[in-house]
Parts: C-alpha cells; sequence; structure tokens
C-alpha cells in the first residue's frame, strides 16, 4: 500500500516537473501532436488523475490538442500557429473599434504587469521569521553582555542587587542648612525665580552653583577660612611695608630686620619641618587622603623656601641638589609612592609590588624571564640555588651571542666587498674555533700543570698538535676588523683571555711540537685517548675532537660543515660552559658535605681577651668533626649534579601540576607566598584580602537582575501588549480547533 | 588628652564632684569592699583609681574632712585617700604616686600620674613595720596608651612588626591554617536540615512564593496541593487541586495566588490564602483544556502565564483562551520556562529531544537545538539573560548560551542517572540539579563537576528541587512523598554570626581557595561519603567512560590522520540545531 502511495506521489512530482517546464515544451509537442495517436492522450490523461488523487490539486492550463469549435475565451492557445500568444496579437482588432477604448486601457494596464511570483512554502516562511525574530533577540540580548562580564570578574557581588538611592539633598537645602561663621564668608545669593526654601532646582540654581564651584568662594569653608585670612594679612603687611619704605626709609630698615630675624627664627624652628603634631598626622593621612598629601607638599615647599640659606647669586646647582636630596629625605616615601599604586595598605606588600613591576618591567625580554623566579626560589629553598647560577651563566652567554650576531649582521649589512666579508667572516669563524679550543685546551693544562706531575704535561700537549700549530696565527690576529662592533668584541674577547687564560707560551711546548708532526703521533694520541680517566672526560674529550676537526674543515671546506662550525661556534660562543658546570658541580658537593661543628668557648678555663685565642688543643677537643657521609650519587657521573636534597616527605604536600588559571609557576609561587592572614596584615589589608566573593543577606530575597538596576532602560511596552498587537501569529490548526470547541 | 578618659572614670567620679556629705556618704561602702577582700593588698587598678581620685585637684578640699570620720577604714586599708594622715608629710610626693607596703614587707605600687612608674621611695609614716628604712624599686615603665583601647568597641591594639623578614613561615603557617578549615568544614558539614511530610503521593511540583521566603508549594501526584511554613516546618493548608497528578504548579509574580495544572486537562488558579471559615475551597478561576497540560509557568511582571502539553499556549489570565499558542514539531513538550531577564523570552523542552526556544513578543519559535537524549527541564539564569541549563536524560546538565546553541558552553558531569529538575541560585553562581539517582548535587556555573552532593537513606528518587529566594536553602521534592530542606552550604552556621566569626569565617574560605590546589587539601575537600548504589554505578561509568575514550583513542591512532575527526565532549551531544 505504501509503496503503490509512493510510486503515484512520484509519478506525480514527475509530471509536476513536465508542468512546469510546458511552455517550453509546448512548440514541440504543439506540432507534433498533429499525427499523434489517441494513446499518448490516454496516458495524459491517467497522468493528470493520479495527479490529483494526491490531494494537491493545482491549477493547470487545460490543454488542448485537437482544433475543437469550442474555444473558451478563458484558455486561449495558441496553439497550432507554432507560436506564442501575445497580447499585442489580441489587440491588433480591437484598435479600430472607438467603443472599446476602456477595454483597451484595461488591457494596456494588464501588459505592463508582470506575472506575480510564486508565493513560498509556508515552513519557508516560518523558517525565515524564525531566522529574523532569534536575529532581534539576539541583538537585544547582547546588550546584557557587559554587565554579565562585569559580574562575572567582579571581586564581590552583594546581593540583593536593588540599592536604595543616594539621598541626593538638592542644592538649596544643602546651602540653607550652612551658616556663615564669619561675615567674610560668602552668602550664597538666592535666586531670583526660585526662592531658597522651595524644592527643585531652577536652571539658575544650576548655574550659581556651578560659578561657586569655580570661584574661589566654595572652597571657603571654615578649614580653608583662616588660611585665607593668614594670607590676606600677609599681603597687608607687604602693603604697608612697601609705604613704610616710602615714607620712611630707616622705619623700613628696621622693619626689615624684623622680618628678617622672624625669618630665621622660623629657620631655627622646625615649625615646617615634617616633625610637627600637624605634619606627622598629615604624613599619616598622606596615604590615603590626596588633600592631606597635597597640603604636605605644600608645607615642604614652604619649609623649603624658609629654610633656604640667603646665599650670595654665585649658588652652585650643586647645593641645591643637595637641599633637595635632603628635602627627598624628609619626604615620606608613601607621599609620593603611593600615588602610583594605591591600593596595597601593607608597606611591605608595597614594596615587594614595586620590585614586581620592575621585575614585569625586564620580563619584556624573554630571556631574562627566568631570572626573577629562580631567584625568587632561591630565597625559600637553598638547594636551587645553582640552578640560579647557571641561569645568569646562560643568560650572559646568550647576551654574548646576540652580540656577536648584531656585530654580524652589522658586517651582512656592508654593501661593498661582500665576498671579502665572507671571507673574513669564515676566516673569523674558523679563528674563533680555534680560540675556543685553545682555551679549553689551556684551561685543561694549567689545572693538570698544578694537579699532576710534570711528566703527563708533554704527553697531553702531544695530543692536540693542530692547535698548537695555529698559536702563531691567534696571536698574530690576521682577520681585518671591519666594524665597530667587532673591534669592541675584539677587545672583550682579548680580555676575557687577559683575564681568565694568560696563555702559557712555553718553550718547552714549542720544542715539542717537532716531534708531533712525526708519522707515527696518531697512533699515540689513540693510546692516550684510551688512558683518558672518566674524571676529566669533558675536559680532554673536546679539545681532541677538536683537534681532529680542524685539519678537516681547512680541507673539506663545503657548507654542511661550516653550518656546523656554525653552530659549535655559538654553542660555545666566549664561554666555557665545561667549566662552569664543573665548577657548579665542585661547589655543589662541596656545600653538600657536612660541617664540622666548633664548640670551643673562648675564655673558658683559660684567659680570655681581645687578641687571644682559645689554644690548640682546647680548639681540637671541642671540634666535632662531622661524620664521613654517604658517597655521593654522581661520584663516578662526572656530567651530572644530582640533588640530593629532595625531600619527600615534604613533596607530598606540594602541589605537581600548575593549576588551571594560571600560566606560569612563578604566577602560582606569588599568589601562595602572599599572606592573607592578620597576622601578617594589617587590620585592613586583611579585610581586603578575605572579602568573600559572594555576600547575601539573610533573610532577604534576591530578585532576578533588571533592566533598571544595571542602568539599562527596560522598554515600557509590555509584553503582553505586545502580543495583542501582533493577533495574526494563531495558527490556523489552533483557529480550526477553537471553531471546532466553539461548535462542541 | 585628659586622663583618666571617661569610660574609664568611675561613676562616682565621673559625675561633677558633689561637695562634702553626699560622697562621704557614697565612698565608704566601696572602700570596705576592697578592704575586706584585701586587707593589706590593693589591686593596681584600684589603686591606679585611687589615685587618679587624689590626683584630681577638684576633689582635693572635700579630702580633709574625709580622714578623721573615717580613722578605722584609713587604718585597714593602708592608703590615705589624698587626706594627709600625717600632717608631716610633703605633699608633692603624695600628689605622685602611692605606694601601699604591707606587714610583710611586701610593696604595692599605685600610680597617679601614668607617666611616673619608675622609681619611687615611699613615705611610710603611716607604717609602723617599714618604719623609717627607704625603699628602692624598680619598676618597667609602660604607656597604656600603647595597649588601652579608647573604647571597648575599638580593635585591640596588637603591636605587631609586619615585616615579611620577620615572619619566615607563613606559608607553612598558612597551609596548616587551611588545612584546618577544610577539615573543619567537612567535620561541620550538616546539611540537612528537615524533612516536611504529609503528602500521601510522591512530590510532582514545587514552588516558592515569590514574596515571602517562608512559603512553599508543593503538588504531588495525587492532585493534593499543599503550602508549607518552612519556618514552622508544618503544612498551613491543604487543596486537593487536580484528579491524577498535579503536572505543574506557579506561583503568581504578586504572591497572591498560584496556578496548577493536572492531569484532569484543567488549569487552576488559586487564591494563596485559605478559604474563610465556612467557604468552600475553590479555585479562583478553571479553564478545561483539550489536551493535557504538563507544564505551567507565569510570566515574570505580567498577567501571563504559560503552559505547555502539545504546544506552547500563552494565556492572559482574563481569558479562558490562550491569546498564543507555538508549536514546532509534533511532540509533547514536557516542561516550559519563562526567562526571568529578557522576559518575553520563553524555552521549552520536548520528548524528541530537542529544546526550542521560543519569543512571545513576536509569537514565533527562535530556534531548537536537538540533543542526544531528552530535556526533562531547563532553568534560566536569573542574573545572565542568555544562559540557560538543561537538565538531560543522560546524566548530564547543559549550560548554553541561547545565542550560540551549537556548543553548550558547559557540560556538567556527577549524576548516575537521568536528571530530572534543576535550579539556579538567585545569584546565578550556582544551580542545584535532582537526579532519578536518589541525590542532588550543586554544581557551579562554571565547573563541570558538582561541588557537593546531598543524599539520605530515606530519600528516593528526586523529582523536583528548588532553590530558595534568599540563596540559603534547597529543597526537595521525592517520590517517598517528603520535602527535603538543606542547606545550601553544608557547613554553614546558621543564624546571626558575630564581626569575629564572620572575618573568621571569610578568612577560612580564602584560605580554602587559596590552597586548594594542594593533594591533602584537595582530597579532604573533595570527600564524600556516597551510598553504595551511587558509588557503585560512579566505577561503573568511569571505567566504561574510560573505555570508550581508549577506543576511540585508539581508532585515531590507526587511522589515516584527519579521517577520524575528534569531537570535543561539549559538542559531542549536540545532534543538530535547527533553524
Amino acid at each position: 500500500m505504501t509503496a503503490n502511495r509512493l510510486a503515484e506521489s512520484l509519478l506525480a512530482l514527475s509530471q509536476q516537473e513536465e508542468l512546469v517546464d510546458l511552455p517550453k515544451d509546448y512548440l514541440l509537442s504543439g506540432s507534433e501532436d498533429e499525427g499523434d495517436n489517441d494513446g499518448e492522450r490516454e496516458h495524459q490523461k491517467l497522468l493528470e488523475a493520479i495527479s490529483s488523487l494526491d490531494g494537491k490539486n493545482r491549477r493547470k492550463l487545460a490543454e488542448r490538442s485537437e482544433a475543437s469549435l469550442k474555444v473558451s475565451e478563458f484558455n486561449v492557445s495558441s496553439e497550432g500557429s507554432g507560436e506564442k500568444l501575445v497580447l499585442a496579437d489580441l489587440l491588433e482588432p480591437v484598435k479600430t473599434s472607438s467603443s472599446l477604448a476602456t477595454v483597451k486601457k484595461q488591457l494596456n494596464r494588464v501588459k505592463s504587469k508582470k506575472t506575480v511570483e510564486l508565493p513560498l512554502n509556508k515552513e519557508e516562511i516560518e523558517r525565515i521569521h524564525r531566522e529574523v525574530a532569534f536575529n532581534k533577540t539576539t541583538q537585544v540580548l547582547s546588550k546584557w553582555d557587559p554587565v554579565v562580564l562585569k559580574n562575572r570578574q567582579a571581586e564581590q557581588l552583594v546581593f540583593p542587587l536593588e540599592k536604595e538611592e543616594p539621598a541626593i539633598a538638592p542644592i538649596e537645602h544643602v546651602l540653607s542648612g550652612w551658616k556663615p561663621t564669619s561675615s567674610m564668608m560668602p552668602v550664597p545669593a538666592p535666586c531670583p525665580g526660585n526662592p531658597l526654601g522651595s524644592m527643585g532646582i531652577c536652571a539658575y540654581d544650576i548655574r550659581a552653583s556651578a560659578k561657586l564651584l569655580n570661584s574661589s568662594l566654595l572652597p571657603l569653608l571654615p578649614y580653608r577660612y583662616h588660611k585665607v585670612v593668614k594670607k590676606g594679612k600677609a599681603k597687608k603687611a607687604l602693603k604697608e611695608f612697601e609705604q613704610l619704605r616710602k615714607v620712611n626709609p630707616a622705619a623700613a630698615l628696621e622693619e626689615l630686620e624684623k622680618i628678617e630675624k622672624a625669618r630665621m627664627m622660623e629657620r631655627m624652628s622646625l615649625k615646617h619641618q615634617n616633625s610637627g603634631k600637624w605634619a606627622k598626622s598629615k604624613a599619616i593621612m598622606a596615604k590615603y587622603d590626596l588633600e592631606a598629601r597635597q597640603a604636605m607638599q605644600e608645607q615642604l615647599a614652604k619649609n623649603k623656601e624658609l629654610t633656604q640659606k640667603l646665599q650670595v647669586a654665585s649658588e652652585s646647582e650643586e647645593e641645591e641638589g643637595g637641599t633637595e636630596e635632603v628635602e627627598e629625605l624628609l619626604v615620606p616615601d608613601v607621599v609620593n609612592e603611593v600615588q602610583m599604586n594605591a591600593d596595597g595598605p601593607n608597606p611591605w606588600m608595597l614594596r615587594s609590588c614595586t620590585s614586581d613591576t620592575k621585575e614585569a618591567a625586564t620580563q619584556e625580554d624573554p630571556e631574562q624571564l627566568p631570572e626573577p623566579e629562580a631567584h625568587e626560589v632561591s630565597e625559600s629553598e637553598g638547594e636551587e640555588r645553582p640552578v640560579a647560577e647557571e641561569e645568569i651563566l646562560l643568560r650572559e652567554f646568550e647576551e654574548r651571542r646576540s652580540l656577536r650576531k648584531r656585530s654580524e649582521l652589522s658586517q651582512d649589512a656592508e654593501p661593498a666587498g661582500s665576498q671579502e666579508t665572507k671571507d673574513s667572516s669564515s676566516q673569523e669563524v674558523l679563528s674563533e674555533l680555534r680560540v675556543l679550543a685553545q682555551k679549553l685546551k689551556e684551561n685543561d693544562q694549567s689545572r693538570k700543570q698544578k694537579a699532576s706531575s710534570e711528566g703527563t704535561i708533554p704527553q697531553v700537549q702531544r695530543e692536540e698538535p693542530a692547535p698548537e700549530e695555529e698559536e702563531p696565527l691567534l696571536l698574530q690576529r690576521p682577520e681585518r676588523v671591519q666594524t665597530l662592533e667587532e673591534l669592541e668584541e675584539l677587545g672583550k674577547e682579548e680580555c676575557f683571555q687577559n683575564k681568565e687564560l694568560p696563555r702559557p707560551v712555553l718553550e718547552g711546548q714549542q720544542s715539542e711540537r717537532t716531534p708531533n708532526n712525526r708519522p707515527d703521533a696518531p697512533k699515540e694520541k689513540k693510546k692516550k685517548e684510551q688512558m683518558i680517566d672518566l674524571q676529566n672526560l669533558l675536559t680532554t674529550q673536546s679539545p681532541s675532537v677538536k683537534s681532529l676537526a680542524v685539519p678537516t674543515i681547512e680541507e673539506l671546506e663545503d657548507e654542511e660543515e661550516r653550518n656546523q662550525r656554525q653552530m659549535i661556534k655559538e654553542a660555545f660562543a666566549g664561554d666555557d660552559v665545561i667549566r662552569d658546570f664543573l665548577k657548579e658541580k665542585r661547589e655543589a658537593v662541596e656545600a653538600s658535605k657536612p660541617k664540622d661543628v666548633d664548640l670551643t668557648l673562648p675564655g673558658w678555663g683559660e684567659w680570655g681577651g681581645v687578641g687571644l685565642k682559645p689554644s690548640a688543643k682546647k680548639r681540637r677537643r671541642f671540634l666535632i668533626k662531622a661524620p664521613e657521609g654517604p658517597p655521593r650519587k654522581d661520584k663516578n657521573l662526572p656530567n651530572v649534579i644530582i640533588n640530593e636534597k629532595r625531600n619527600i616527605h615534604t613533596a607530598a604536600h606540594q602541589v605537581r601540576v600548575l593549576p588551571y588559571p594560571f600560566t606560569h609557576h612563578w604566577q602560582f609561587e606569588r599568589t601562595i607566598q602572599t599572606p592573607i592572614g592578620s597576622t601578617w596584615n594589617t587590620q585592613r589589608a586583611f579585610q581586603k584580602l578575605t572579602t568573600p566573593k559572594v555576600v547575601t543577606k539573610p533573610g532577604h530575597i534576591i530578585n532576578p537582575i533588571k533592566a533598571e538596576d544595571v542602568g539599562y532602560r527596560s522598554s515600557s511596552r509590555s509584553d503582553l501588549s505586545v502580543i495583542q498587537r501582533n493577533p495574526k501569529r494563531i495558527t490556523t490548526r489552533h483557529k480550526k480547533q477553537l471553531k471546532k470547541s466553539s461548535v462542541d | 588628652m585628659q586622663w583618666p578618659p571617661p569610660w574609664r572614670r568611675s561613676p562616682l567620679l565621673s559625675a561633677s564632684p558633689p561637695p562634702g556629705p553626699a560622697k562621704e556618704f557614697l565612698r565608704p561602702g566601696r572602700v570596705s569592699e576592697a578592704a575586706r577582700l584585701y586587707s593589706h593588698y590593693v589591686t593596681p587598678a584600684e589603686g591606679a583609681r585611687e589615685g587618679r581620685w587624689q590626683t584630681r585637684p577638684s576633689l582635693r578640699p572635700a579630702s580633709p574632712t574625709n580622714a578623721p570620720q573615717q580613722p578605722p577604714l584609713a587604718n585597714v586599708c593602708q592608703q590615705n585617700y589624698g587626706a594627709p594622715q600625717d600632717p608631716v608629710e610633703p605633699a608633692g610626693l603624695r600628689s605622685a604616686s602611692h605606694v601601699t607596703g604591707s606587714s610583710l614587707g611586701k610593696a604595692e605600687v599605685s600610680c597617679g600620674s601614668r607617666r611616673r612608674w619608675a622609681e619611687l621611695v615611699p613615705e611610710s609614716s603611716w607604717s609602723p613595720a617599714v618604719g623609717a628604712s627607704k625603699m628602692k624599686v624598680k619598676m618597667l615603665s609602660r604607656n597604656p596608651d600603647n595597649y588601652v583601647r579608647e573604647t571597648k568597641l575599638d580593635l585591640q591594639r596588637v603591636p605587631r612588626n609586619y615585616d615579611p623578614t620577620l615572619h619566615p613561615f607563613e606559608v607553612p603557617r598558612e597551609y596548616v591554617r587551611a588545612l584546618n578549615a577544610t577539615k573543619l568544614e567537612r567535620v561541620f558539614a550538616k546539611p540537612f536540615l528537615a524533612s516536611l511530610d504529609g503528602h500521601r503521593d510522591g512530590v510532582n511540583c514545587l514552588a516558592k512564593h515569590p514574596k515571602n521566603l517562608a512559603t512553599v508549594l508543593s503538588g504531588a501526584c495525587d492532585g493534593e496541593v499543599r503550602i508549607w511554613n518552612l519556618t514552622q516546618r508544618n503544612c498551613i493548608r491543604t487543596v486537593q487541586a487536580h484528579e491524577g497528578f498535579v503536572r505543574g504548579i506557579c506561583t503568581r509574580f504578586c504572591g497572591t495566588s498560584f496556578f496548577t495544572v493536572g492531569d484532569d486537562k484543567t488549569v487552576k488558579q488559586w487564591k494563596m490564602d485559605g478559604p474563610g471559615y465556612g467557604e468552600e475551597e475553590e479555585p479562583l478561576h478553571t479553564i478545561l483544556g483539550k489536551t493535557v497540560y504538563t507544564g505551567i509557568d507565569h510570566h515574570w511582571k505580567e498577567a501571563v502565564f504559560a503552559t505547555c502539553g502539545q504546544q506552547v499556549d500563552i494565556w492572559d489570565e482574563q481569558r479562558t483562551n490562550p491569546i498564543c499558542s507555538m508549536t514546532w514539531g509534533f511532540d509533547s513538550i514536557s516542561s516550559v520556562k519563562f526567562n526571568p531577564v529578557e522576559t518575553f523570552l520563553l524555552g521549552s523542552c520536548a520528548s524528541d529531544r530537542n529544546i526550542v526556544l521560543y519569543d512571545m513578543r513576536q509569537a514565533t519559535p527562535l530556534k531548537k537545538v536537538i540533543l542526544d537524549m531528552r530535556t526533562n527541564t531547563i532553568c534560566w539564569n536569573p542574573m545572565e539573560a542568555f544562559i540557560f541549563t538543561a537538565a538531560n536524560e543522560d546524566y548530564n546538565l547543559y549550560t548554553f548560551d541561547m545565542r550560540a546553541l551549537d556548543t553548550p558552553v558547559m557540560v556538567h558531569m556527577d549524576h548516575v542517572s537521568a536528571v530530572l529538575d534543576v535550579d539556579y541560585s538567585p545569584t546565578g553562581k550556582e544551580f542545584v540539579s535532582a537526579s532519578f539517582d536518589k541525590s542532588i548535587r550543586i554544581f557551579p556555573v562554571d565547573k563541570s563537576r558538582s561541588r557537593e552532593v546531598y543524599h539520605t537513606k530515606r530519600m528516593q528518587h528526586v523529582i523536583c528541587v528548588k532553590w530558595t529566594s534568599d540563596s540559603k536553602y534547597i529543597m526537595c521534592g521525592s517520590d517517598e512523598m517528603n520535602i527535603r530542606l538543606w542547606k545550601a552550604n553544608a557547613s554553614e552556621k546558621l543564624g546571626v554570626l558575630t564581626s569575629r566569626e564572620k572575618a573568621a569565617k571569610d578568612y577560612n574560605q580564602k584560605l580554602k581557595e587559596k590552597f586548594q590546589h594542594y593533594p591533602h587539601i584537595k582530597r579532604i575537600a573533595r570527600h564524600r561519603h556516597l551510598p553504595k548504589s551511587i558509588y557503585s554505578q560512579i566505577q561503573e561509568q568511569r571505567i566504561m567512560k574510560e573505555a570508550r575514550r581508549r577506543k576511540e583513542v585508539n581508532r585515531i591512532k590507526h587511522s589515516k590522520p584527519g579521517s577520524v575527526p575528534i569531537v570535543s565532549e561539549k559538542k559531542k551531544h549536540i545532534v543538530a540545531v535547527v533553524k
């Protein structure tokens, strides 16, 4: 059954398609139809019948495939003529008759109109409606974005959100409440249109208040009033003095002296320093109050002015600077400092804060980033110190490398003589490599010279023939110095060499060189390599490798080699990593060794005093020798440092994975290391640090957020009125239902 | 500054000194008390008071009359209250301070002016034991300004140096405090408050009173509606509202009436107050519908409510026909909720696994998202207009931003059975979910795992849950006819807190937050006892999940790179979004 249905609908579909395409096909079918048989027509009819069964009765053009007498006036077809029927053709005969003018006009109008497009189906329309509505709603909702974001990030949210409106008293109320304490204080004039007592503010009022604000009148509240009075007095005195000078110069002189004396007294007293009661209170307030800070600065300025020595015109700038310094010493730090970072009531925290900012500034350089954290760690755990040292060393190394690179870049930048520069640069590379090898070797040599017997020296030297050969080359420095930077670098390197590796150019070495050139040298070398002990592996191996590498470089000179050379050069540029490592290891070993305890008490049981030392016997007696610790795990591993200080018991309490919001471990460490308790913080800081994220009032209903709460204007139209204005949306189905129900 | 400060003056002295007799009448009683207790001993405070007494010049004129009248007292408490017993005694010393010496040679020092503690030479003309020998007493010098607060409301002054170098063990100490706070939190975690029993069938729906925190309404599966008073923990009214289930209940925004829908195809409006004496319990309005209504919700501001069943209908309270009805698809809709912020928005979830959003103003559905399994209810965030959470049959909850339905903002998983109901905390930071696994869980909005799980032995499948409007309590109605009241914060101390308690609470909270990542603290904070059924279910599902994950990983590993797409957990459960 269903299959049948399906077939039908399919047929109908095909039929539809045919119908759609009808105008095109018509021409062909029309011409063919002349000689067509009835079977075809029957088939067509059948199809039509089937399609009508589908329920969707579409309007179809009635087709005529044969000539008939009955021609419908509504279905005019141009069948048989082989061309499309045009309206103009029909109008042709009407032209002549004038009685049909109105019809003609109508037809003309029809001609100009286009056919209306097929309406979209219902689903499509609904979908479009939905999409439009959704976009509209999304827009409406997007206004909440900032509010939501703010609330999510808020340090503290206090519920219920509705706040009581702060009662802002109108200005006349405030003014009427205030009474002038002296005649000098201004009395606000009542505005003409609006008597003082009346409610509301008129435009005049506002303007007047603005004026008040601008002029110096408003600040004349009692505490400022005296200041103004004082100033006025001073001015008056000055004026009087001027007059006196004109009238009676002698008296004026006396007056002047008096003034001078007053100034001197002032200078001697500490009145305007910040040691007074007032100043101290201000200094405390300065932390929180901008005004107090200002007052303080003012006072200091005054102090400076007063205490300034009346000097001769030739006052050196240096001295000025000196006084300034003194002044600055007098000013408490908070006055200047707190302005930058106002939050941070604990001065200790503050200090660390500033250092943090410094750190942050330095952190722009990625290479330098690990340094401060390492430092921090070192503060907390002593065991990490070597790491920090290494960091520093690495950084130095990095710096040097970058310096070198820059110089190279500058070399590259030089336009002329590129070939030359290339050559020279390669030469430079080579020479540097040699220098490095040389250094390493010599380093080793010098150590060995100290440690081992003299007999071994020649053997070791015999091992490395090549660098020895290059020595004169090195001394001469054949490469041209191309740029200024290079010159600098040269100097650097030279001094570096001079400082660290005083090159032992020995006659013996020179004499030893001749046997090195003998053909049997390689064999000997092999033997020696086998003899190298594990301890000295690091120091001895690299030079020997180099000695092999250098001649091959000279011979091969291909690109790869050069690259490698470059790499090696970069890796070891100007820095003795291996030596540093060894040194570090030695330090670590030293540090891990248990220490002796000296319990001698000077002066106990014998004479004591300045210059007297406890006797050796006593010292020996009270010195507790530390027991030999267990052997280090890295005793036999020359290129490894194993830290034996790690404590498993504490590790159980430590965070192993960096928690989510943090991107770097030092951030996390910093948050942990900042205490929040009142034991380590001032009360205010403690309160600030422990503010809960969400505060609710017990017994208060928390209503959902409203647009008015956050300052948005909610739409004045109610949702209900909006629906009632679009009644069209009651669906047809529902209408039917309603009808049915009413019938019932 | 005046000494003594007003609050330390005894009431006797603080008043302006009455001349002569009145004071004399008052004084002996007080002194004799002290005298009886400490016949040879005067506490420093007492002494100080007395000394002060003496230093007050205004009182001095009264004293000469005092001494002769009270000779026995003056002998017992060997102190002269400003009265020169011995006319030879120099006045200056007396006014400065006093030393009382007992017969045993003990010396007690009382201080008149507070800065004169250093060395005192007693002039003990009155003490025969000590005689004329001079005694030197060295005392510590302390300034009360440094340790006495001005009023008792002030903070105690604690001299302290906050230099961090002096406190090397800040972190370990705070760590221990945090550990203790976490442990205490677990110790005090007793969330269950009360059980409201009275229903004779499973509780199917709950509603909060919008204006009264103590009132709660509940509808049961036998058609009964009960109104409860939470403070008294009893039922204040019972209404037989429907035949069959009460499918939905909601209160009007003003709190004067409430609506119920039931299996009997009716919507009824009831007055919140009970009927007067002699009146019958009758609904205000009854609307007979064509089909069963499965849920109801009231508009947050206007006299409009929405029901759901075969379609979402929006009703004007005054009319018996819906003013608008919206359909999309043909399956029955299980719940409908108005957005509390943008009140014209509605969300509904249907049994054909989808969540549909509607706009009441434009009277059209907006969008539909189809999930893996059916959603039982949704709840809008009351603080964030576009966020809602859907409680799904696949044990998870999905928080959506309604503007981007193709990916949920967060998938909350922890339940081990279908989630039946969800309700937001009024602060919008957390929500509570009720599940068929006989537990309720509290999820932070931005976390995928729950922070708390509540269960009791007797609580069966939890059908409905509500968070009270003050965000302090949670109510849940379950199959076994009880409504349970829980604390939203399990270890919270109820009632009014003193400021110190509050400070300690805040500090502990912050400590817990600060050290929450530390393994020991984390373990303690996360530890919950669970019923065996849930526990074993969790284990089982963990294994299943792991197996599925492993398989997926293997599939990805062994197929051509890129051919097996990696689908995130969030996207995995979304089938489609229909515009």
